[in-house]
């Protein structure tokens, strides 16, 4: 081959593109349509919310993680919470830790709507993009009846729940599971048993089991190669042990594994709202620790100390002991943790988020390793980033 | 939960490690900078695959200022360990971890560039979420928290939050 048709060209893709799904520039070296080599260049949706963390309140920082990561909004609270209850010691009432499942897998099912839909929509499909996003209009309905908002709702509390469900939101949910596979089935149809669908999937994106776990993927690119790692399994949060559900696992590890994994995790998803719904029993909240929760309003009325404990968390906020922990949860993307540093005044001294987005994008260069342009889409569609999580 | 994993390794890095502590079930090693790539092989060789996370913590005014800290996961026997290193302000280097998990070239290079912390040997140590003109790390405790500065006539640049005053540590 002569030196002229080895020249390579470097393409800029993004920051503005309608496939990265955000603001994400990816510096693309190219030989004819061949991909030779791939750097992401990210960081335009840096908002430091780590630093902003640092300068609140626990509870003041419940605001901060669906904003990081605004597809699974109700996950993120989960994530943040839990951690901070980790670093108190204490545990949210039963009741409390089964809204938490269903409002968080009701969000998973929310965000990996929002991916299918997406990633149709890359590949032309946009019947199926225009069905998933009216399904997900449907699960931020049922948020907005909960906490009063479709995203950013701050409706989990470090110790349980700001307030309890409306009524007649479980029958909205039975609602709305009932008539969820025959959706997905029909969105299978469409996709799983179409050529073009599974000619740009299948064998596009290739991601082996050991650089999936070199590059710290989790999620279902992780579970798309084979490996078994589900937080959920592996590190039972918030209750998750008590309900039974299945990990789907893939074979190749190309974008089309990830894109079944997806689907059937919906329907696992669905599985354990379901189960969770049936074992949603009266009771408490919120903890009965006056160092953590307020106290009731009736309470203040009669008690000294309720007036004083009600003065001390609103002034000055909850104190957790010195400390450092790790929580993670299994969001729709992989391990989404947190990492509380406290020195046992108000404020945290570091918050750390451990964005699955970020790792897994690393991994982009590998994955478009000899691609060609088109196939780029679909495999940044198959990772399934949100740049706010991948920035921070 | 016993992590079975966690506690062997930490058995292993006993005569290592400078600290061992344990909070809420969660195992930490206190790492010398000198022992600490040949403490992450042996874990990555022990079965811990995933390196999780890499972050550091300004532990100003305390000294040595920072900690670097490895968060790391082994997926099919379910266990996590973390090791930590500290370094003073004025000699912020480790050895960089991109030879035992590629997952640590960007996760370095955030702490770089939050953290002014340098990792020798890492092969594109640069900005990764600031613009490559920013001064100073922003996850310093010393770097100022303010609104951005405006011409307005009058108008002081506040810090935010500062209705709930930080609190002393709870004895």
């Amino acid at each position: 081959m002569s030196e002229l048709s080895r020249e390579t060209l470097v393409l800029n893709m993004g920051p503005q593109h309608p496939a990265t799904h955000g603001v994400l520039r990816l510096l693309l070296e190219l030989e004819g349509e061949v991909i030779l080599g791939a750097e992401a260049v990210i960081g335009y949706l840096h908002t430091g919310f780590e630093k902003e963390m640092e300068t609140r309140t626990y509870h003041q920082n419940i605001i901060f993680p669906p904003r990081i990561e605004y597809l699974a909004t109700f996950i993120e609270e989960q994530a943040y919470v839990l951690a901070v209850e980790k670093l108190l010691g204490i545990q949210a009432p039963k009741r409390a830790e089964t809204i938490r499942i269903i409002l968080a897998e009701l969000s998973r099912i929310a965000s990996h709507l929002v991916w299918l839909g997406t990633s149709a929509i890359d590949l032309n499909v946009s019947s199926v993009f225009m069905y998933c996003f009216r399904d997900r209009e449907e699960i931020l309905d049922m948020f907005e009846m909960v906490s009063g908002q479709r995203m950013m709702h701050g409706y989990f509390r470090i110790g349980g729940l700001q307030w309890d469900l409306p009524a007649g939101f479980t029958e909205r949910v039975q609602k709305f599971l009932d008539d969820l596979p025959r959706r997905l089935d029909e969105y299978e149809t469409l996709l799983t048993d179409n050529l073009i669908w599974r000619q740009r999937t299948e064998g596009v994106g290739l991601l082996s089991a050991e650089d999936a776990l070199g590059y710290g993927c989790t999620g279902p690119l992780l579970r798309g190669s084979g490996v078994n790692y589900d937080v959920r399994k592996a590190f039972p949060y918030g209750g998750y042990d008590e309900y039974a559900f299945d990990v789907p696992l893939g074979e190749h590890g190309d974008s089309f594994d990830r894109y079944k994994i997806r689907l059937e995790e919906m329907r696992q998803s669905r599985r354990i709202i379901l189960q969770a719904v049936d074992r949603l029993t009266d009771g408490p909240i919120m903890v009965d620790d006056r160092k953590v929760a307020l106290p009731p309003r009736r309470e203040l009325v009669r008690s000294m100390e309720a007036v004083i404990h009600q003065f001390k968390l609103v002034s000055e906020g909850i104190q957790p002991p010195a400390g450092e922990i790790y929580a993670a949860v299994e969001s729709p993307r992989g391990e989404k943790g947190y990492y509380i540093v406290s020195d046992g005044s108000n404020r945290p001294v570091r918050v750390r988020v451990r964005a699955p987005s970020f790792n897994n994008l690393q991994a982009l260069p590998v994955m478009i390793y000899h691609e060609t342009i088109a196939d780029a889409v679909v495999i940044i569609a198959s990772i399934d980033i949100v740049l706010g999580d991948v920035d921070r | 939960m016993t992590q079975h994993l966690a506690e062997s390794l930490a058995q292993q890095l006993a005569d290592v490690a400078l600290e061992q502590t344990r909070f809420r079930n969660e195992l930490t090693l206190v790492l010398p900078r000198e022992r600490l790539l040949a403490a992450l092989q042996a874990a990555r060789a022990g079965g811990f695959s995933l390196l999780i996370d890499l972050t550091a913590v300004d532990r100003s005014p305390a000294s040595p200022r920072f900690e670097v800290v490895y968060l790391l996961t082994s997926p099919p026997a379910p266990s996590r360990i973390r090791f930590k290193v500290r370094v003073e302000e004025g000699d912020a280097v480790v050895p960089t971890a991109t030879a035992v998990w590629p997952a640590a070239g960007w996760l370095e290079r955030e702490v770089f560039d939050l953290f002014g912390i340098r990792f020798e040997g890492h092969p594109d140590l640069k900005r990764i979420l600031l613009p490559d003109d920013w001064e100073g790390h922003p996850l310093r405790k010393d770097f100022p928290l303010t609104e951005e500065p405006v011409e307005f006539i009058g108008h002081t640049p506040k810090v935010p939050s500062q209705i709930i005053p930080k609190s002393p540590p709870k004895p």
